[in-house]
């Protein structure tokens, strides 16, 4: 699996309410949650981006509340993935049980210039910056989890398997 | 073994654990709100499962947009009490049945120690001060624990905080977990177990322990556990409704890193906008203006914290221009804030007070704030935009220091009263 797109920047710390505020959380629509995504950041933000950019973070990703809301909101704004040295411990799971990928790498924050095309290969953990010419390493995903992140996440894959 | 160790190696029929460790565990209670319930309910339906795993193990709490805040929150709040309908869930807590839950479970005694609870909520973690493996997940993860009374856990390593030495004025839980996370940072104890511990622990009531433990996961901890004793017992003994098992750590138990805390040194603290880690003492905050004090939440919203803040309040009034806003937790906790009197003494001091909701702690609803507006809040994060517009702000200390601030109309202490 190879994600592919455009670097979008944010800083260490992103909390789970600026990835999608709790003024929102009256609804779990996968469409009217993408709108709002990252808003408190960047009000624009779910209307810059196209499908399969990547956002690259500071550490503790996705820190803050259990909300499945905020990866479900990444996801269907487009995102391809995230990248981060580390993500909080909620978030993380709830990422793969939603099929949303990430990486946990900590060489990109610095490296990786916003708006930058950059390509990831889920398979080798390979992260490289086309812009650049630079190449950084992650864990990659393995097989199992690339086949429910295909599937759409936990739920989607656990039911094809019945 | 620490206590942690126990309950998962108890929980997954093993002998021993080590952290690292991967193991499946059976659940002893699983909880959602209206805000994650929906989506563990959509997702069990979509598995076309009939029944959830045990019908009495399931807590769903209609607590953080209700009463109903607008017509999708009362959606969300009736999605809940129909699959509770459905299911013959017991314990669905609605209407004026309803309280936060993490004050309203320990206080029925559906949480125990030595339990493992999982809760679609971050701050599930609360009820490790009672000696709980408890920790918040996703839907999904609620959803699959429904249908199959377990869950899958990597065993964490643990940090052991020691805290010693005598109180000064004014000075508890939550000053206590402010200090820590501001020492340790907001993912200080990413992936891991905190443990509380030593002579001020000791003799800590419950309200303080559950206040601390709460605030675990603001330094990215799994869970914040505190080794149950006789305060615990005599918290747990007469509520619980089933039977527990007491789990401690062991003297020679393994700890990534022991951190001991002299609280003689630690003054009441105060996070600042916009991260919990952002801790000063008091005397080094200068002068901050505020338009708006709450007190309540699963942080701070017990009886203790209100009897604190009224017994201040009494016979003052809140700052000119100041919304002072109490939100009483639980049924129980407004009763019994009635009969002593608080909710006068509120009252009187020109407070608003507010049903049990979480509401205003993120935002929602009761107490949400204008762009530029400035609130301090016992409850327990300060993100941008956590309390309404992304350009207001909001600090964080305990219930002596809210009270006091809403006197004086900026954050301060009793003593300046």
């Amino acid at each position: 699996m190879k994600i592919k797109g455009k670097v979008w920047k944010f800083g260490k710390n992103i909390d789970t309410d600026v990835i999608i505020p709790a003024r929102y959380l009256n609804t779990s629509d996968p469409e009217e949650l993408a709108k709002h995504c990252m808003e408190d950041a960047d009000p624009d933000f779910s209307k810059k981006i196209n499908p399969g950019d990547i956002i690259v973070a500071g550490k503790n990703f996705g820190c803050g509340s259990s909300r499945e809301h905020a990866p479900i909101a990444l996801k269907a704004a487009g995102i391809g993935c995230v990248i981060a040295p580390t993500f909080a411990r909620i978030f993380y799971r709830n990422a793969f049980n939603m099929g949303l990928p990430i990486f946990e790498c900590d060489k990109t924050v610095s490296a990786l210039g916003e708006g930058d095309e950059v390509e990831v290969n889920a398979d080798t953990g390979e992260i490289r910056d086309l812009t650049t010419g630079d190449v950084f390493r992650a864990q990659p995903i393995p097989p199992f989890m690339q086949e429910l992140i295909a599937d759409g996440g936990l739920i989607p894959h656990v039911l094809k398997s019945l | 073994m620490t206590i942690a160790e126990k309950i998962l190696a108890a929980h997954a029929g093993l002998d021993s654990v080590e952290p690292g460790q991967l193991v499946e565990v059976d659940v002893d209670f699983a909880l959602g709100n209206d805000i994650t319930a929906p989506i563990a309910i959509k997702t069990f339906r979509q598995t076309k499962v009939n029944a959830v795993f045990d019908r009495e193990k399931i807590a769903l709490v209609a607590d953080h947009f209700v009463p109903n805040k607008d017509i999708m929150s009362a959606e969300q709040a009736r999605l809940l009490r129909e699959f509770a309908a459905e299911q013959g869930i017991v314990h669905h807590y609605d209407g004026g049945e309803s309280g936060v839950e993490h004050v309203l479970l320990p206080e029925k005694g559906l949480v125990l120690p030595g339990d493992v609870v999982i809760g679609a909520d971050s701050h599930t973690c609360t009820y490790g001060a009672m000696g709980t493996f408890a920790t918040g997940v996703g839907s999904t993860d609620l959803a699959a624990t429904m249908i199959t009374g377990k869950t899958w856990f990597k065993v964490p390593e643990s940090i052991k905080f020691v805290y010693k030495g005598k109180l000064r004025p004014w000075v508890g839980g939550k000053d206590l977990i402010l200090y820590t996370i501001g020492d340790i940072g907001v993912d200080g104890a990413l992936y891991m177990a905190m443990e509380f511990t030593g002579p001020v622990i000791d003799s800590m009531s419950m309200a303080g322990r559950f206040t601390m433990s709460n605030m675990a996961i603001e330094a990215g901890g799994k869970v914040g556990l505190i080794n149950p004793d006789n305060t615990t017992l005599n918290y747990v003994t007469d509520r619980a409704v089933r039977d527990f098992t007491v789990y401690r750590s062991d003297e020679d138990g393994r700890y990534a890193k022991v951190i001991d805390y002299d609280c003689s040194k630690i003054e009441p603290q105060v996070a600042c906008p916009h991260l919990p880690e952002n801790t000063k003492g008091i005397s080094e905050l200068g002068n901050v203006p505020l338009d708006q004090v709450v007190i309540g939440s699963c942080t701070n919203g017990r009886l203790e914290d209100l009897a604190l803040a009224a017994d201040i309040i009494s016979g003052r009034h809140v700052s000119k221009g100041l919304r002072l806003i109490v939100l009483p937790t639980t049924p129980t906790v407004y009763i019994q804030a009635l009969e002593k009197g608080f909710l006068t003494t509120f009252l009187n001091s020109g407070a608003v007070i507010g049903p049990p909701t979480c509401g205003p702690c993120l935002g929602g609803h009761m107490g949400v704030l204008a762009k530029g507006e400035r609130a301090l809040s016992t409850t327990n994060r300060n993100f941008v935009g956590r309390m309404g517009h992304p350009e207001s702000e909001v600090y964080l200390a305990n219930p002596a220091i809210a009270a006091a601030s809403a006197v004086l109309g900026r954050i301060g202490s009793p003593d300046e009263l």
